[in-house]
């Protein structure tokens, strides 16, 4: 099963969760869709990604309050849990490549943050 | 190899030989059965380190382990072998019958036949049992002689003077150390040992030990007649091997003492080996640890079977006593030599070469012993540089490669070869790693930082590199903050790193500028480069609610601020738990929550306890003094003075103390990052202790110190641990891996060896001066406020998957239970 892969498809229901400004640079925050957790972040560089608010290994909704960073160029954030380092672009695990965060799509749209998660 | 299934073997005697070859056995799957006697009440212990028993050290410390299936019997004396039928008979009446048999009887102190050597007040320097007395003794004594200027006896006369006595040598040759150093290094070495105030008399011997009217020791009376005053005489003349069975029961035994053995360390009754200084092998008695730990090594193997022999030793020592660096390596003479010699800085080195000028025969360093690393390996092998360089090598100026059967540790005979297969074969990144897999650097530690050395040549990075983003170690970032100013990460990274930093180096950095003072760490952009412990101010938990601990200094709290714990703890629904150090934590508050608990805790005059940092958390104590009828100064008063003074102090890892008001230690500050021991005249400061996973005792740093003393010493301390560990290196492995260790952790901040002390002291008084709370500073900021909330866009829900059952009348988180799914 690719959990990553259904994302894109299903795409196309945007969700206004927070302005831009709302979000920090280099930090995440949690937004609640529907009952859906995601964790929005904004990078160094301005770049936005929404990835499941889940941590996969604690199984506590926490993701959004982890360290972001790079590994070898790519974006990510590692669990504030146990440190797991996850790509904020795939949402595959570094450290163990079989487990992934779904990612969901998000943009900014007259300066408010969208996110799709249906 | 067969595993000896069923082999009964007997040890005799249970000191640091055969402990290593209990060890060794058992660590290559010997079958047999193992019974050992001891004749000391306790088992085997280090002794070369037992000086250090006498400045605080434990016996507990010193002790060996006894590897599992060991049957030990200490405090019993084996009194006859007898061969016929293969069984030892005790002084507790047993007999024991034997396959195999190990003398590892060790050796005794020779004691001259001089008059008086039996009166109560002389001593010999061999066990815990004779440094208890020493000490016992030293308490109504003015003064000691120690006979004997050898390695041991210099041992002894530090250990006197330790004990605050007024300390003599006496040594029969013409300098110190004889068997070390030549004349010119035996009077450095004296220089040394007289600016530290002892009385050294060479070409001396003793006429008579004179007793006083209550029959103990008064002086000690030299041939030419000089009387000196003592009331403590230790005798270290030199060992005589514990061959006394092995005579009995008809073994061969040399003309001067001594078990004779092979090369496979084994007696003239095939049934019998004997090892280490009870061992004459190839006509000598090995007094040292290494070569005494090759021959258990040997007899181990033999015992199994294999082939291995004992062809002598390399006697080469590296020491360092009473703070002076001793070595002597190969021969000591030879046809040509080259000398360096500076009385004003106490320095003295000799190296000796052939006639031809091309080959290494061996050296001498006194005061400075960087050579004797560099160059031992190289003995009987062509000089590797010009003879003027080698002076100084290991000072940088000559850079040498070393061959692969060059000798890197010669207590454990482990060469550079081996360390580096072990390092390749088995993927080894630090210097612990080859220490647990080659035994090198395990016994006296000097070869430590060859160790590392060899490490960075074979193309291992030791942990230098912070991570992909840095080439740095955190120690060198610590400076470059520090020396250029720097007050931001993105600064930092931008000038001196790669990428946009990690969860590993941005922690680390953020955690240098806070030491430094550069800002509240929720400021801007540090707030993004804080462990979400640290962005929240608090503990995250395993079903993402966060642990609340106020700071409760010394453990000290009036029933009012009690009240107020309980009744925020009552308001906000949270689980409440004692600490082990002496506070009380809250538990479950969800994100949202933490402002307004805060806020509560705060008006009751509360503030952060720091348990979310890497930073100083408690300072334990016990009543002290002012209560209890034991204690001797007021234990809780500093302990709260300490707690104030270094709170919120950010530091590689966390920092924890604790202040006991007498030597019953209630407060267990030997467990501790820095602990304080009341005395009668001050206080003792302990460092480096730990509990948690790998438990350490702290090293006693410095004794009987005042107040101001003892606060300008933690001070100093602390800053140093600050600027030069690694990241997320506790107080204890930074002080294991500290080249030099105490005695150079001692020269830095209460010498100032690297003149860097008023620049710690300054840097800890602009951390006292400018420190503030953190919770308050939040709750006054609405800006940092702002991510206290669950959701952005739904500040007033609560996190939907945080739930709570209750148990023993308080609650506990419920966890959905998670199957991982995998691509």
């Amino acid at each position: 099963m690719t959990i990553l892969d259904e994302m894109p498809a299903l795409a196309g229901h945007w969700t206004p969760v927070c302005t831009y400004t709302d979000l920090l640079p280099e930090r995440g925050a949690a937004v609640l869709v529907g009952d859906r957790q995601v964790a929005v972040f904004r990078t160094f560089d301005g770049a936005l990604y929404a990835l499941d608010n889940l941590d996969p290994f604690s199984g506590a909704y926490v993701m959004s309050r982890g360290i972001v960073g790079t590994r070898n160029g790519e974006p990510t954030v590692a669990s504030p849990m146990h440190k797991q380092v996850f790509s904020l672009a795939t949402g595959v695990c570094a450290d163990d490549t079989g487990v992934a965060l779904p990612t969901y799509p998000v943009r900014v749209t007259d300066g408010t943050v969208e996110v799709s998660v249906v | 190899m067969e595993d000896r299934k069923g082999m009964r073997l007997v040890v005799v005697g249970h000191g640091p030989t055969a402990h290593r070859l209990i060890e060794t056995l058992s660590g290559r799957g010997f079958g047999g059965t193992v019974t050992v006697f001891g004749e000391e009440p306790r088992p085997a212990y280090d002794r070369v380190a037992l000086t250090s028993y006498l400045s605080g050290r434990s016996v507990e410390d010193l002790t060996y382990p006894v590897p599992d299936g060991v049957t030990l019997r200490t405090g019993v004396r084996v009194t006859a072998i007898d061969r016929a039928n293969r069984i030892v008979t005790t002084d507790a009446g047993d007999s024991e019958p034997y396959d195999v048999l190990v003398l590892a009887t060790g050796s005794a102190p020779f004691v001259p036949p001089v008059p008086g050597r039996d009166l109560p007040g002389c001593f010999v320097y061999r066990t815990i049992d004779d440094l208890d007395a020493i000490r016992d003794a030293s308490r109504d004594a003015r003064a000691g002689v120690v006979i004997g200027g050898g390695l041991l006896g210099l041992e002894a006369a530090d250990a006197l003077r330790g004990l605050g006595l007024d300390t003599h040598v006496i040594e029969m040759s013409g300098w110190l150390m004889p068997r070390q150093v030549d004349e010119g290094g035996g009077s450095v070495l004296r220089g040394h040992i007289e600016g530290l105030g002892l009385t050294i008399h060479t070409g001396a011997g003793v006429r008579s030990i004179e007793a006083g009217q209550d029959g103990r020791v008064t002086a000690l009376v030299k041939p030419d007649g000089e009387a000196i005053e003592a009331q403590i005489v230790v005798f270290s003349a030199g060992i005589r091997p514990r061959d006394e069975l092995a005579r009995d029961c008809g073994l061969e035994v040399g003309e001067r003492g001594g078990i004779v053995v092979d090369e496979g360390m084994r007696t003239s009754d095939e049934h019998i080996y004997a090892i280490g200084e009870c061992a004459l092998a190839g006509g000598m008695v090995y007094g040292l640890v290494g070569p005494c730990n090759t021959q258990a090594e040997v007899a181990a193997e033999r015992i199994l079977d294999g082939q291995a022999a004992f062809t002598g030793a390399d006697m080469s020592t590296k020491l360092k006593l009473l703070g002076v660096e001793v070595a002597q390596f190969g021969a000591m003479s030879g046809a040509l030599d080259v000398t360096y010699m500076d009385p004003v800085g106490g320095v003295y080195k000799r190296l000796f070469i052939s006639d031809d000028a091309k080959t290494l025969l061996g050296g001498i360093c006194v005061g400075d012993a960087a050579p004797y690393n560099a160059l031992r390996p190289f003995v009987g092998k062509p000089l590797p540089s010009a003879p003027s360089d080698l002076l100084f090598a290991g000072a940088g100026k000559a850079s040498i490669d070393l061959p692969d059967d060059a000798q890197v540790c010669s207590c454990n005979n482990v060469t550079k070869g081996k360390i580096c297969a072990a390092i390749a074969d088995k993927g080894l990144t630090d210097v612990q790693g080859v220490k647990d897999c080659t035994r090198a650097g395990t016994t006296c530690g000097s070869c430590v930082p060859m160790l590392k050395q060899i490490l960075v040549k074979s193309g291992v990075d030791v942990g230098k590199a912070l991570c992909e983003h840095f080439t740095h170690s955190r120690a060198e970032l610590f400076d470059i903050v520090n020396v250029r100013g720097i007050t931001t990460f993105s600064q930092l990274i931008a000038e001196h790193g790669t990428g946009r930093g990690c969860d590993i180096c941005k922690p680390a950095v953020a955690s240098i500028l806070a030491s430094l003072g550069r800002g509240h760490i929720l400021d801007g952009e540090q707030a993004a480069l804080q462990d979400t412990n640290d962005q929240f101010l608090a503990n995250i938990q395993k079903n993402g609610t966060y642990s609340v601990v106020p700071r409760i200094p010394g453990g000290e709290i009036t029933p009012d601020k009690l009240i107020v714990i309980g009744e925020v703890a009552r308001d906000f629904g949270l689980y409440t738990k004692i600490t082990g150090a002496q506070r009380i934590d809250l538990l479950g508050a969800r994100v949202e929550q933490l402002p307004s608990i805060w806020r509560r805790l705060v008006d009751a005059g509360f503030e952060s306890g720091h348990a979310y940092g890497k930073a100083l958390r408690t300072v334990k104590s016990c009543v002290g003094s002012t209560w209890c009828r034991y204690g001797v100064q007021d234990s809780v008063g500093l302990a709260i003075a300490l707690e104030l003074r270094y709170r919120g102090l950010r530091s590689p890892h966390k920092l924890k103390s604790a202040v006991s008001g007498c030597a019953r230690e209630c407060a267990e500050a030997r467990s501790k990052d820095f602990g304080v021991i009341a005395t009668e005249q001050g206080w003792n400061l302990y460092v480096g202790g730990n509990g948690g996973f790998k438990p350490r005792h702290a090293d006693l740093l410095a004794s009987d110190l005042s107040t101001d003393d003892l606060v300008r010493t933690i001070d100093r301390f602390l800053m140093f641990y600050i600027r030069t560990a690694d990241r997320l290196q506790r107080t204890a492995a930074w002080l294991e891996n500290l080249d030099g260790g105490l005695d150079y952790l001692r020269e830095v901040i209460m010498e100032d060896s690297l003149g860097i002390c008023a620049e710690l002291d300054a840097q800890m008084e602009r951390h006292v001066s400018t420190y503030a709370d953190e919770w308050r500073a939040t709750i006054e900021d609405p800006d940092k406020l702002r991510r206290f909330v669950s959701f952005v866009n739904a500040p007033g829900v609560p996190d939907p998957s945080i739930s709570f059952e209750t148990e023993r009348d308080q609650i506990k988180p419920v966890l959905i239970p998670l199957e991982v799914t995998r691509r």
